[in-house]
Order: C-alpha cells, then structure tokens, then sequence
C-alpha cells in the first residue's frame, strides 16, 4: 500500500452550476444483477480513480452463479471501492454510496450503508416483478423505510433505453447499457474522467460498432445527467483530492495479476528458462490460470489439466526436469494435491504450490474469502512432511511473495506453499511498480559433474540436495516417493536411516528460518501492552484499528507474519515483549494454537467466518475492550 | 541439455541395467519385459541421459529402478500427469511410462485417457496381468467376471475393461500388443513405439505366477499359440494358424470379422482382410477380438501420427528457445494503463 504522507491541497472543481463539496474518503459499493456487468462498472471506476490520484482499494463480491435468475437475491453481484485522499488500507467498512441497479441489490447490501449514506437507485426496475423476487412487500423507495438514508430516485433503465434508442438495439442489449449510465454519473458525481472507460469501450467494441456507440453515449449520458439536471436538494458532486503517495510510475494490480508477474521475475531471478504451471479451473485461484496463460510468449507453459492431482503432477515432472514447477488451487483442490506435495518432499523438488483460499469446508462458498487453510498448509498430509509456508498480505504484496517463494523453493529444493484468498486474488490497488532490476538474482545451479555425486547429496549449509535434470550425461538416477539411503541415495527401508531422514528433512525447513528476515513490527513499538499479530489480507484492517487504538495512546503494536513456516527466528522473543497478544483470522482460530504450541504464549484469537473481511472497527472495537481493560 | 555429438561406445542390453538387484517374485513376467526393453533400447542405442522411466505405483511401477536412466518412480495412477510435465519442460527427453493394469486402468485411468488424447510423445506400456500384484492378489479392471480373489471370495461380478479399445476410445493414436515373453516380438513393438512420434500406448500381457498364473495361457501357451494368435503386420493379410492358413475377413452382411479357412469353401487368400494400421475401425475390430472363436490381435494394431502436445504448445509459445530468463519485465508490468506520481 502507499506510504502515508501529508495530504496534499484539495482541488476545487466545479461540477455545472454547483460548487463541490470536498471529502477525504468515500466508500461506494455498485451492486445489480450478475448479469449487470457491475464488475465492469467497478473496474472502470476504479481505474478513474486511480487515474485521478486517490489511493483505493477495492472488494469484488460476486455469487458463485454466473447468471442466477435474474432479480433474486441470490444472484447479486457487488463492486466495492474505498477512495481518498488518505491512506487506504481496507476496501471501507461502512458505505458512504449504494448503487442499488434493482431492489435485490438494494435488499442485500442495505445494512452496510451507513446512517445518512446515499442510496443511487434505479426506479425504472423497482417493478413488481423485481420487488417481488427480492422479498419486498411494498416499494422500500416509496414506503418511508429508508428514511435514514438520502435517496437518489433515477429511472436509469428509461433514461438508458432513451439514449440508445438510436442505435436499434434490442431491448436485452439496450438494457445492458444502465451500468454504462450508472458509471457515468458516478464518474461526474466524484469528479473523475471518462477517457480510461472510453478507450476500454473501443477495444471492447471494436469490432461491434453498434455496442460500441451505445454504451459510449449512455456512459456520456449519465455523466451529463449529472451535470445538468436538477437534482434533489443534498445530492451534490465531490471532490475527493489527490492522495500523497509515494513518487513512482503506478497501475492497478490484483493480487492474481501481482503473483503472476511476480512467479515470472522470481523465475526470472534464478535464471530459469521455464514456468510450467499446472492447474485445474476453481475459483477464486483460475484467474492465476489465465493471467500465466498470457505470458506464454516469455516462455510460460500452462497446463490446464484434467483433475488436481494432474496439475500438481505435471508441475512436479516439471520441476524434476529443470522447470519451475508451479500449480495453484483453492482449498478443496489442494486437499486434492495432498499426496503428490508429500512426493515433492520425499523426492525433494522445487515446487510453488498457491493457494488462493476460500471459505469452507468443503465447497463451502467459493466465491468468498476466508484463511481456513493455514492448518492444511502446515499440517496437511500423511506422516512428517515440513514444507515452507509463506502468505501475502496485500495484492502488491504478492508479487514480493512469489519472487520469495521461487528462491526458497529452488534453494532449499523443497515446495513452497503459497497462501493468498479470494479477497486478495481479486482485490485492485494502486501499484507502485517495482524496479525489477534491482531484485536481487539467486541463480539456481544444476549438478553436471558426476564425480561422487548421488542423488541424494546436500549442500552442508542449506541441506538441499542436488538439482540433476535428465539430459546431463553422467548423472543418471532413480528417485520416487520410497524412502532413500543417506548416504547413497537408493531405496532403503533401514530403521536408523528413516529416524535420519525424517529429521534432515524436518531441520533443511526448520533453517530456512536462518536465511529470512527477522520478523518486524508492522506499526508501533517492539514491546507494550498488545500485539496484533495477523497473517495474510488482515493487513488492511488490523494496520488501520491499531493505528486508530495508537492515535488514542495506547501502547499497541502490529506484527504482521509473511513467514507461517518456519517462522522468523526471533518471533517468539517480540511476542515475550507483550502482555498479551491478540491474533484476528478469518477463520475458528488456527495461527492463534501454532503460536501457542510454538510459543507457549497466552494468544488470543479474534476470529470472524462470514465470507468477508473484516472490518476495521470489529478490531477496533475488540482491542479497545482489551486495552481499556488491562 | 540436448544431446552431446561425442562418438561413444556402443552400449549393450546390460548398459541399460541399473546396479540394483531386482526384486520381483521369481519366474514373474516382467524379467522377461525388462530385457526387451534393455535389448530394444540398447538396437535404438538410445542415449541414457536422454532417456526418463515414470511410473506410478505396483509391481510393474518398480521398473525404473531397474533402469541404468534417468527414472521417477512417482504416485499410484499418476505417472502419465508426471510424464507431461517432463515433456512440457524438456521435450527433447525420451520418456516411456510404465504402468499396470490397477495403476493405468483404475486409479489412474483419468490421466492415461488425458496423456493419450492430448496425444503427448510418450511410450506407455502397460503391463497387464489382470490382477493386483503388489497388494496381494486382489482383482482388477482387467479381470474377467467370475475372476476368484481375496477380495472377490465369490468370483468378480464386473466387466474387464479392453486396455486397447480405452485407447483407442481416448483418441491414442498408436496402439500395440505383445506378450513379456516373446522377446523378439516385443522387442520390435517397443521399438515401433519409440519412433511414433505422440502417445505410444503398448499392452504387454505379463503372467502373474503368484496372483494369476497362466491367466493368458489359452492364447500364450505353445499347443495354442498359432492358432489363438494373430501377428498383425502393417499391408500384410490378416493370417494366422499352422500354416498361416487361416485368415480374418468382413462376415458377409454384417460389420465384423470372422475367421476363415484358405483353400475351404472356396475362400481364397484374396478374401482375407490387408492389416492398415491407420484405418480406425479395423483396429476397433481388432482389438476385440477374443479367444476362443477368433484369435487375439497382436503387433501395432493401430498407427495414425497426428499433432503431438508439446509440439503444438511450443508453437504457440513461438519457439523451444523463448526463456522465462530473458522476459522483458519491465514491459510486461508496464502494459496497460499507468501513471506517474511526481516526487
């Protein structure tokens, strides 16, 4: 995320004949039918945003169906964008503006609007029909029930039609053009440009001039409703002003697009000539899929297999014959996996295993996020097989996170298990781009001398045994998943050999904690009275309620984890310069017991599973409690 | 990692032996495969740092072990899915998969139907003996119903799948038969399996002397053999018997195959069907064949190169010399919409 700085001086637009009002921060949440396109709409915004100099962040929350009937509750589709002049963190906890394209919509995001926030709401689908399917008994625009709110009757769906009536389309495709004049009244309302949408609509369209000169002249539409029309007494255009952010060349990023680039410079760094990625379509981890498809002509292999299991196989054999071998799933997947990480360990191979988390157990809601998965990644298969662990925080943060994975998996030859969830695979931020030249290479070194080699042979520092690839004359060898002599690397079933291996294969992970960095205070003092200690895409709201707890005087402190295994060497000391120590998860409570285990420290969990990030304030709240108690 | 021109010796069938020692039972039928596959690669002098052994999980899976190559002995069914991704990393290696009829044809018959349909450039041999060796003794897809084992106390109550005509179902584009011990036919169907470019797919009938011995002997066993075997041969009729009196044509007014005899009821040589190893339905004919009645197909049964998977991937990548190492990043990260935030 940006770094915070002085804010810098608001900028007085004018918006027609009426002044604007300025805001620091602005929580918007566009939400309609899935077959509304409020993605589209939520990505535009918030590229405009971008563009504008605000920091953001953003939380896409989609249903699992791709098109569920039309107006049911079910099947409402959401875009979450949290701009401003400050330091964003969070994709925002309570909504400043709903963007509400039908009553479902309405229905289902209504209690995250705050008191007096604006409701945007398309009357023109407000019918009895759609009323009806979302539960409503009388009109919620027309009975008084939203009375704590300001409302913003517009009938889009007219106005639309209105627009594009030019055009000939038919009524469907005409109708799919209301998010083009949601958006662009949006876009006047926060004083934003339309020249990103726009050129997005010509690519889009190229080759379908109609659509394309329809969706154009709704989204000019909207933004020119905005500047001309009269408007309800309270509903003015903002100005949010440009956030202070560190100087730099930007572009938004997903943590799915950030992981990708990051595997191709961390393959990159150690010299590798190849990425093959083997993967099986879930969500939310398939856009890593595609984001990797793309990069084919830097020399990135994708294998869309047939199952779980055949994706992590192909990553392995590719891996055993030289490759980077990558694979990614989701939670149910990688329960899939489990056997074959297990051969990754035994045979002692580089492999990058991601996981883009997802609420559980089994299908659980796959399109919501959740960290269940921490014990799985540690813990999760037969017998004594330690692999490395690490996670990311925020969407930029992966890219950091991928280039780690791919050297600790090719130095210690071992596979990395890579966690992420759903919430960071789609969030976007502004994303200062790294200066790729300045990552620091660690160029991966094949065995070719076959004097005294075996395959079993380690490097006394790290324990890592030796990468022969087929191809090199000399070094041909047998490995697989029985157990292997010491000493000579041939199949061995002797009992003080196995007691050996397990513990060398346990001590080459358990040194890794010798070759990272020492565990750092995210914010606040190295000693106090609470650390919050939180792992993965936490980072946001943890980092904003301990800021807001440290604003009013106390002594709290963040620790954020990257590493889950082995952990830094020095954690268990920082964690001792704290009364207590509080960990909030997005799942019953699982980096809470590995502490304690670890550690023997009194942690305590804070854990919420709903399918979403936590707010700021339910750890603003639950620290306040903490603090003010002790 | 290609290949290096420097002259070397030529390598015999024991240059292709691993120092271990071999542990199946004795009188087991892959001794017998094992030194086919040495004697084969050994006529190929195929180079043994070029040269990868997969397999899965059973007793035909501890093959490569005995291999002086480079071998992965990987998880039960999976091998084919570990034999993709060495070909997608390196395509110049020569990689054969060694499976049983459990490892292939149940636990793993998913990734065998994926590797033969993406027609990937593998040899996948298949050793079927009808039975669960390595686990003692249970019955597998390829049991005939009825078969007796621990597991079935009472005789199998399912139909055996046809290792050959799932191949052929799954889209393989080469698919031959042998038996473990008759080297030297089996020694030329391996070596008809290397030089097929895309999925090789071999069945090797292996006798099981423990769990299911003398399973084939009705078409293996000596008193039989001509007359229960069929040697296909690519433009050669279709004859078999003491002989090679006995030959395979269409049966008037129906889509199959019947046996005749040359020379009675005025069948004469030229009735009997030309083996084409690239016509389709013949081979699905073939395949099915079953003693008593009609003789069991042996040889490449079916042979009709097409695309190979890595080949195509790598076509789409642009070439084999495009490297992950050489990626422009800086492009890459800066392709779309981005700005500047002055300092």
């Amino acid at each position: 995320m940006s770094t915070p700085a002085p804010p810098a001086p608001p900028r007085t637009g004018v918006a027609g004949n009426r002044g604007r009002q300025v805001r620091d921060t602005v929580v918007i949440r566009f939400a309609g039918d899935s077959g509304d396109g409020m993605q589209l709409t939520g990505s535009q915004f918030t590229l405009e945003t971008a563009l504008a100099g605000n920091d953001l962040a953003t939380f896409p929350d989609y249903p699992a169906e791709i098109r569920a009937p039309a107006g049911t509750t079910f099947g409402v589709s959401a875009f979450q964008i949290h701009f401003g002049a400050l330091d964003v963190q969070t994709a925002g906890d309570d909504l400043d503006v709903l963007v509400a394209m039908n009553p479902a919509a309405l229905k289902v995001n209504l209690r995250d609007l705050r008191a007096g926030g604006m409701i945007v709401a398309d009357t023109g689908a407000f019918n009895e029909r759609n009323l009806s399917k979302a539960g409503y008994t009388t009109n919620p625009l027309e009975d008084g029930s939203l009375a704590p709110y300001q409302i913003l009757k517009l009938d889009i769906t007219k106005r639309t039609l209105e627009t594009v009536q030019p055009f000939g389309l038919g009524q469907k495709d005409a109708l799919r053009c209301r998010n083009m004049w949601a958006l662009g009244l949006m876009l006047w309302m926060y004083d934003r440009d339309r020249q990103g949408t726009l050129a997005l609509l010509e690519k889009k369209f190229a080759k379908q001039e109609t659509l394309r000169l329809a969706n154009i002249a709704a989204l000019n539409a909207g933004h020119a409703f905005g500047e001309t029309a009269e408007m309800s007494s309270g509903v003015l255009g903002y100005t949010v002003p440009r956030a202070a952010v560190a100087p730099g060349l930007y572009r938004t990023a997903n943590g799915t697009e950030s992981l990708a680039w990051g595997l191709l410079a961390g393959a990159r760094a150690a010299g590798l000539k190849r990425i093959v990625f083997g993967s099986y379509p879930i969500t939310p981890a398939s856009g890593l899929l595609h984001q990797l498809a793309n990069l084919r002509q830097h020399g990135v292999v994708t294998f869309q297999a047939e199952d779980e299991i055949a994706a992590i196989a192909g990553a392995i054999g590719a891996s055993y014959a030289g490759a980077l071998g990558v694979t990614s799933s989701s939670g149910p997947g990688i329960a899939l996996k489990t056997e074959a990480i297990g051969l990754a360990v035994m045979t002692e191979l580089p492999l990058i295993v991601v996981n883009s988390q997802r609420a559980g157990p089994s299908t659980g809601m796959p399109t919501k996020t959740e960290q269940s998965d921490l014990y799985q990644a540690i813990y999760g298969r037969n017998a004594d097989s330690p692999v490395a662990v690490i996670a990311a925080a925020t969407p930029g943060d992966c890219f950091e996170v991928a280039v780690e994975a791919v050297r600790l998996a090719t130095k210690y030859m071992t596979p990395v298990i890579l966690l992420t969830d759903g919430y960071l695979a789609n969030a976007a931020e502004p994303w200062r781009i790294p200066d790729v030249d300045a990552i620091e290479p660690f160029p991966v070194t094949f065995r070719t001398d076959p004097a005294g080699f075996h395959p079993y042979v380690r490097d006394p520092n790290t324990l890592a045994r030796a990468w022969a690839v087929p191809g090199t004359p000399g070094l041909e060898h047998r490995i697989g998943g029985i157990e292997k002599a010491y000493d000579s690397g041939h199949i061995s079933y002797e009992p003080e050999n196995h007691q050996k291996m397990t513990a060398t294969r346990a001590a080459k992970i358990a040194g890794i904690a010798n070759d990272i960095p020492l565990q750092q205070v995210a914010l606040g003092e190295p000693r106090g009275k609470l650390a919050v200690v939180g792992w993965g895409s936490t980072f946001g709201p943890i980092h904003q309620a301990v800021k807001q707890m440290r604003e009013r005087g106390h002594a709290v402190s963040h620790i954020h984890l990257r590493y889950l295994n082995p952990f830094p060497r020095n954690l268990g000391d920082l964690l001792q310069g704290f009364d207590r120590v509080l960990v909030p998860e997005m799942n019953t409570g699982q980096l809470v017991t590995v502490l304690r285990a670890t550690y023997l420290v009194p942690a305590e969990g804070l854990n919420k599973v709903t399918g979403k990030p936590f707010k700021i304030a339910e750890i603003a709240d639950a620290l306040r409690i903490r603090l003010e108690a002790s | 990692m290609t290949a290096v021109a420097t002259p070397r010796e030529k390598l015999s069938p024991k240059d292709y032996a691993s120092d271990q020692e071999v542990r199946w039972c004795p009188g087991c039928g892959d001794y017998a495969i094992l030194k086919a596959v040495h004697k084969a690669l050994a006529d190929l002098q195929a180079p043994p740092e070029r040269t990868v052994f997969v397999s899965g999980i059973g007793c035909s899976s501890r093959f490569p072990y005995y291999m002086n190559t480079y071998g992965f002995h990987t998880i039960h069914g999976r091998a084919p899915a570990f034999a993709t991704g060495i070909k997608l990393a390196n395509p110049d290696l020569d990689v054969w998969v060694i499976t049983g009829d459990g490892d292939g044809l149940s636990i793993g018959g998913n990734h065998l139907l994926h590797a033969l349909r993406r027609n990937v450039n593998l040899q996948i041999v298949l050793f079927n003996n009808e039975i669960y060796g390595l686990t003692k003794g249970q019955y597998s897809p390829t049991s005939r119903r009825g078969t007796r084992s621990p597991s079935t106390p009472l005789g199998s109550v399912e139909n055996p799948v046809i290792p050959g005509a799932f191949a052929l179902g799954a889209g393989a584009r080469f698919i031959a038969r042998s038996i473990d011990t008759t080297t030297p036919h089996l020694v030329d169907v391996l070596k008809r399996a290397r030089a097929h470019i895309g999925a090789s797919f071999v069945e090797v009938f292996q006798n099981c002397v423990v769990y299911n011995d003398e399973v084939f002997a009705d078409f293996t066993e000596k008193t039989v053999a001509a007359e229960r075997q069929l040697l296909v041969e690519h433009g050669k009729p279709l004859l078999f018997g003491a002989g090679k009196k006995r030959g395979l044509r269409l049966k008037p007014g129906a889509l199959e195959l019947e046996a005749v005899t040359v020379g009675e009821n005025g069948v004469t040589e030229r009735d009997v069907l030309v083996h084409d190893e690239k016509n389709r339905t013949l081979a699905a004919m073939l395949l099915g064949l079953q003693p008593p009645d009609l003789p069991v197909a042996l040889g490449v049964i079916y042979c009709d190169p097409g695309p190979c998977y890595e080949e195509e991937v790598y076509r789409q990548i642009g070439s084999r010399a495009v490297s992950v190492a050489d990626a422009d990043l800086n492009k890459v990260l800066r392709a779309g919409q981005t700005w500047v935030v002055e300092g």
